[in-house]
């Protein structure tokens, strides 16, 4: 082989490597990633349904407390684990995330989404619900209620969270300055003092 | 024999030597530039979808948090697309008569999936976890732009390799405190090297470069 046909089948395999670096093999490769569609199922769906009555390895529901707000078919009163400071805040966070848009920040049931047309959703600070046990709200995120649809996306603990911190927005619309711990009362004065004005001129 | 190149012909030869370097630096640079362009990357580009969803609105205008719908974006890989139940949890009332909003129905009704069109798509081979990002301080809109202000969602970086080793290489520019991460309004305080530092030894930030962290 010449020098001049060696050098013209180099240029002619640089080419060839050069133009195949522009196919998208590696960049879409045929494993099948989170939700993707796959031509192998006939419904095209890469995520497969579960087979019903699937429960994977340490997921079975058998703790009637937990999983379903009663026990012995009669809503509990009392939480399935302790309520500390974490739990509460992860309660609000959650309950900002999935209840708030109807129930409304502070739970008076009047959220973006019942604005915008929703069928008004559950006033948290009505006697009805301020009376209602700990696992009838459980048992509402988990399946529902009315117009509401099931919430089954929320994880089990962040159901009693929320819960937790249900129980907490309507003690907070019920408090009373003497519920106000002593040494934080003057902050508490002057909270209600500033806000004072302004209501009186919504009247 | 006569000469066939006259004298002055010495110069255009010079010339020529620096014209084909001029000429390879520019195809350089224009390649360069070209690559990282949005005609290659396609940034900013919305992409045609079953339903004109609008983040503008759902998030800006309703204040709808991320993860009411990207439920796995804590927890996994994949933030997750919703399910056509978390539209109706919602749109069963609202907007419940609208054309527009007929495929959700549709899907609703004979439980086929709304096939969506993936706009930030990272190629096959670059493994990325949500979840360890978003509890990291790592936030939303860090990589994803004011999502609260698209219309239709379009991606907002070039998710070229650069671009993550940017990140990773600092983070102390990008971190934020974990308690923003999900705000897509963040703006960046004044005195982020300073915080970012802070926030880097807090969360124990120890992003790594080599090539296997993301190539696996």
């Amino acid at each position: 082989m010449s020098a001049r046909s060696r050098s013209l089948a180099l240029a002619l395999v640089a080419v060839v490597a050069a133009g195949a670096g522009c196919r998208q093999d590696m960049h879409d490769q045929p494993r099948i990633k989170a939700q993707a569609a796959s031509d192998f199922w006939r419904d095209h769906r890469g995520a497969r349904p579960l087979v019903e009555g699937t429960i994977a390895r340490g997921h079975l529901r058998e703790d009637e407390y937990l999983h379903t707000g009663r026990e012995m078919g009669q809503f509990v009163n009392a939480f399935p684990f302790p309520i500390d400071r974490a739990r509460m805040e992860r309660g609000r966070e959650r309950y900002n995330i999935h209840c708030a848009p109807c129930h409304g920040a502070t739970g008076a049931g009047n959220g973006m989404v019942v604005q915008r047309g929703y069928r008004a959703a559950g006033n948290f600070h009505q006697d009805r619900l301020r009376n209602e046990r700990l696992g009838y709200f459980y048992d509402v995120i988990a399946n529902g209620f009315g117009a509401m649809p099931a919430y089954a996306e929320i994880a089990v603990e962040d159901r009693w969270a929320i819960v937790a911190y249900i129980r907490a927005l309507q003690l907070s619309q019920h408090a009373r300055l003497e519920d106000v711990p002593a040494s934080r009362r003057a902050e508490a004065d002057k909270a209600l003092s500033g806000a004072a004005p302004a209501a009186a001129a919504a009247h | 024999m006569a000469q066939i190149f006259p004298k002055s012909a010495n110069a255009l030869a010079q010339a020529s030597i620096i014209a084909a370097g001029i000429l390879a630096v520019t195809a350089g640079g224009a390649l360069y530039y070209l690559q990282r362009s949005p005609y290659v990357t396609r940034q900013h580009e919305t992409r045609e979808q079953p339903i004109p969803f609008s983040h503008q609105h759902h998030v800006g205008g309703m204040g709808v948090d991320c993860r009411y719908c990207h439920t796995a974006v804590e927890k996994s890989a994949s933030a997750g697309i919703p399910p056509t139940k978390t539209c109706m949890n919602c749109h069963s009332q609202i907007w419940n008569d609208s054309p527009t909003l007929e495929p959700v129905r549709q899907s609703f009704r004979d439980g086929k999936s709304i096939v969506w069109t993936k706009v930030n798509d990272l190629p096959d081979f670059a493994y990325f976890n949500h979840s360890a990002h978003v509890n990291k301080g790592m936030g939303c809109s860090t990589c994803h732009g004011r999502v609260d202000l698209q219309p239709l969602a379009w991606q907002e970086h070039s998710l070229q390799m650069e671009w993550c080793l940017e990140c990773h290489r600092n983070p102390e520019k990008f971190v934020r405190p974990q308690d923003q991460v999900f705000n897509a309004a963040y703006v960046t305080p004044a005195n982020q090297i300073e915080l970012g530092k802070e926030l880097v030894k807090k969360y124990g930030l120890k992003p790594r470069t080599s090539c296997s962290t993301c190539h696996r």
